[in-house]
């Protein structure tokens, strides 16, 4: 530390740490909106970079099926098992259905397919772009009159933000399938009642809010991973930093908006 | 624009403005100074080469010259317009004029040799895929690499990438090259390869090179003139032959290799 003479109090101390880890903060919010501007700015620009936009779309859709279909079929089965016993409790079995689907569809399969997501994809892109900018290589695109935003960022977020619809909906269709599977398999519920209680409060709205959140989601996760990757310094111990960030950043950042998404617009 | 401001204005005068003028350029990172207050002038068609210790702060220069970084203080003017106060939007524009080749290679490793010199001519020209091709046999033969096109950056050597770095820089055939260390690491014939195509390009009258080397044998051979930075400060410039026989004795125990006692920042 510094070599001042005069001891500082404690006080002085804590506050400096304050007010630096106030600073830090503050950056961060601001490259992540620093980011998010630039990608809006140029996503409508020329060239546009169609080979690229599919390589991304495959690599965050089509590559994620599997993760996130799981996910989503095994929470639909736990989610059965669990409210079918509970309810029994007081004879209301025939709602297990209802409850699975209007959960699933609202909140799991959106939050829960985003937070695999943000650790499979919001990783990656932190990692990418970090070791882009660590070997130069974002300096390099500078240097041949490319702006890296557009050529790196751009088809990355809009591919992430534009998947994660789609693969909620596979999730929304799996998990309730799973839970199906469990109570009618294995609790031995009515298929027919089931099946119609599965769809007999479940509104157009509480599907279409579950993707609007997975598309803000995805959106915000692509940003923070290509936030933590395009900034990142100190070599490769730098780029393991900003991988672990993006998803601890991102993950954090996903719940806590999904509450206001939940609590202001549906 | 530029010639509003008063210091620029020297800079527009006469008949020949340089091609790259730097004007008391400061850099500080983290508490260091590694830029105090550099001056340059690069005309047309020259071939500048800058030498100076390892962390001099010549690759930072270079950098300040093409805007990957942005100065403290200071400013970098190419063809009379002001880089260092262009928006975004205007310095990517000014780059178009550049090509860089990197201490480092910098090559994309998410594409193969062909894709790593094929990309500016695929950003920024309308080449069909057969001129392309064409165009980055042209420029690897160039540096004596051959049937590399397939392989990945990964494969390849240390040498082997910074010649394909140094074809990529020179693809578009642009009006300004920034070369940092294009012979650093290879051998003396390979070297002299890379020497001879930059003397060739000194031919054309119409690029601009500013290298960074340690070789003195190869800066003799590719200069017009020479710069000496150290610490962070441009301390001589001169054409090479006037560089060999300057008194300071820096330069001179630096022209020997012989040890000097230098006060680290
Ligand atoms: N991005 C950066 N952040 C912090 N310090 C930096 C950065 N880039 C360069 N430096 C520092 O600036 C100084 C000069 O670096 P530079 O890379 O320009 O040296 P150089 O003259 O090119 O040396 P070499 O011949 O070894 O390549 C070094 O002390 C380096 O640590
Ligand atoms: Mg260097």
């Amino acid at each position: 530390m510094s070599a001042e003479a005069v001891p500082r109090s404690p006080w002085t101390a804590l506050f400096e740490r304050i007010g630096r880890h106030s600073l830090n903060v503050f950056e961060e919010v601001g490259r992540f909106f620093y980011i998010l501007y630039n990608t809006i700015h140029w996503t409508f620009r020329r060239p546009f970079d169609i080979r690229e936009w599919v390589r991304q779309m495959v690599r965050v859709g089509v590559d994620s099926i599997p993760v996130v279909g799981l996910t989503a079929m095994f929470t639909g089965m736990v989610m059965a098992l669990q409210t079918y016993r509970g309810f029994a409790r007081f004879h209301a079995e025939g709602f297990v259905a209802s409850v699975v689907s209007l959960s699933l569809t609202r909140e799991l399969a959106p939050v829960l397919a985003s937070l695999m997501i943000a650790g499979r994809i919001g990783s990656s892109l932190a990692a990418e772009l970090g070791t882009m900018r660590v070997t130069e290589q974002i300096d390099a695109l500078y240097a041949m009159a490319t702006e890296p935003i557009h050529y790196l960022v751009v088809p990355r977020v809009g591919a992430t933000t534009l998947m994660l619809p789609p693969l909620v909906a596979i999730a929304n269709g799996l998990g309730i399938f799973g839970g199906y599977g469990i109570a009618v398999g294995l609790m031995g519920a009515n298929p027919i009642m089931y099946w119609d209680k599965t769809f007999q409060f479940l509104d157009l709205n509480d599907v279409f809010s579950g993707l609007i959140k997975a598309a803000v989601f995805g959106l915000i996760l692509s940003v923070t991973g290509c936030t933590k990757g395009f900034f990142t310094t100190g070599g490769a111990e730098g780029v393991g930093r900003a991988t672990t960030s993006a998803v601890v950043m991102g993950s954090v950042v996903i719940l806590v908006s999904d509450f206001f998404l939940t609590k202001i617009l549906f | 624009m530029a010639n509003t401001r008063g210091d620029a204005g020297r800079v527009e005068q006469g008949g020949s403005a340089p091609k790259i003028a730097v004007i008391d350029l400061w850099k500080t990172f983290a508490g260091r100074e590694v830029l105090r207050g550099i001056n340059l002038e690069v005309d047309a068609g020259e071939s500048f080469v800058i030498v100076g210790q390892s962390g001099a702060g010549k690759s930072v220069l270079l950098k300040h010259l093409i805007g990957l970084i942005a100065p403290d203080q200071g400013h970098v003017i190419i063809d009379g317009e002001d880089l260092t106060n262009s928006d975004a939007a205007r310095s990517l524009e000014i780059r178009r004029k550049f090509g860089m080749s990197f201490q480092e290679g910098a090559l994309f490793d998410s594409m193969d040799v062909l894709g790593n010199i094929a990309f500016p001519l695929m950003r920024h020209t309308r080449m069909s895929g057969d001129e392309i091709a064409a165009r980055v046999r042209q420029c690897l033969a160039l540096v004596h690499l051959e049937g590399v096109e397939r392989k990945a950056t990964s494969e390849l050597s240390g040498g082997m990438r910074r010649r394909v770095g140094f074809a990529r820089a020179i693809a578009l055939q642009p009006e300004i090259l920034l070369f940092d260390e294009p012979n650093t690491g290879l051998d003396p014939i390979t070297s002299g390869v890379i020497d001879g195509v930059i003397v060739e390009m000194r031919e054309h009258l119409d690029v601009t090179m500013v290298t960074i080397t340690h070789d003195m044998k190869s800066a003799f051979r590719i200069a017009d003139r020479i710069a000496m930075l150290r610490n962070g400060q441009i301390i001589a410039t001169a054409r090479p032959e006037a560089f060999r026989s300057l008194a300071d004795p820096y330069i001179q125990k630096f022209l020997a290799g012989e040890p000097v006692e230098e006060e680290v920042a």
